[in-house]
């Protein structure tokens, strides 16, 4: 009997009767992997890490820093705004 | 030499009397915004009936009488008006401007006077500084 396992893909010395036979068995074989990819590849899937997007957008404060900048550079003229305008404020 | 000691004796009393009105004087000045303001207004900042919110303009401590929601209204939009006249020359949005003015009208507060605090709640004004917002700029 040939060895499946050893002679996967070469041709082995084998009279046609006998090459018949495995060709056969060489079919049963790709049948059976092509299942196991199927089976494998759903079982992965199933077996699967998910990540998922979260639900909340990612926001990052960078208008902290920057109001902050413009209210540095607005502070001398707004307090001026608030001298000239005492009834007001 | 005893003239002179004695003339500087005699003056005594009008010196003393200068430094008086000198003191009258600048406690009368201390407040020197607060004479420019309308009487009410004035007396509504002082009885914490309107405040000074974090936005830059006039909230209510207190659910406010007719005549002081008016009253304040009136400021407020006079005060929109103005951020909104002096905003763009300085490139910046009418919301930035009032919001540096609204820093410092609170630090301009006095003992007795409401602010609001950057979590939006009321708070009277004590001789320490006023709980305000960290983008503020400091208080001069």
């Amino acid at each position: 009997m040939t060895s499946q396992q050893l002679t996967n893909r070469i041709a082995a010395a084998t009279t046609p009767v006998m090459n018949r036979g495995a060709s056969r068995k060489r079919k049963v074989v790709q049948r059976c992997m092509a299942l196991g990819v199927v089976v494998g590849s759903a079982l992965a899937l199933g077996g699967c890490i998910s990540v998922n997007a979260p639900d909340k957008p990612i926001v990052i404060e960078l208008n902290i820093n920057i109001k902050q900048e413009v209210v540095y550079r607005l502070a001398a003229d707004a307090g001026t705004t608030i001298e000239d305008n005492p009834d007001i404020f | 030499m005893k003239f002179v000691t004695a003339d500087r004796f005699a003056h005594r009393p009008l010196a003393l009397g200068g430094g008086v009105l000198a003191l009258a004087v600048l406690a009368l000045a201390a407040p020197a915004s607060a004479q420019n303001r309308d009487p009410a207004y004035a007396a509504a900042r002082s009885a914490g009936q309107v405040g000074e919110k974090t936005d830059g303009y006039l909230g209510f401590p207190t659910a406010p009488s007719a005549e002081v929601r008016k009253l304040a209204d009136d400021i407020n939009i006079k005060r929109r008006a103005v951020y909104a006249d002096k905003a763009p020359a300085k490139s910046a949005t009418v919301e930035d401007y009032a919001f540096t003015a609204g820093c410092l009208a609170i630090a301009r507060t006095v003992p007795g006077e409401k602010y609001q605090a950057p979590d939006g709640s009321w708070h009277t004004r004590t001789g320490e500084p006023p709980l305000r917002d960290n983008r503020c700029p400091p208080a001069p």
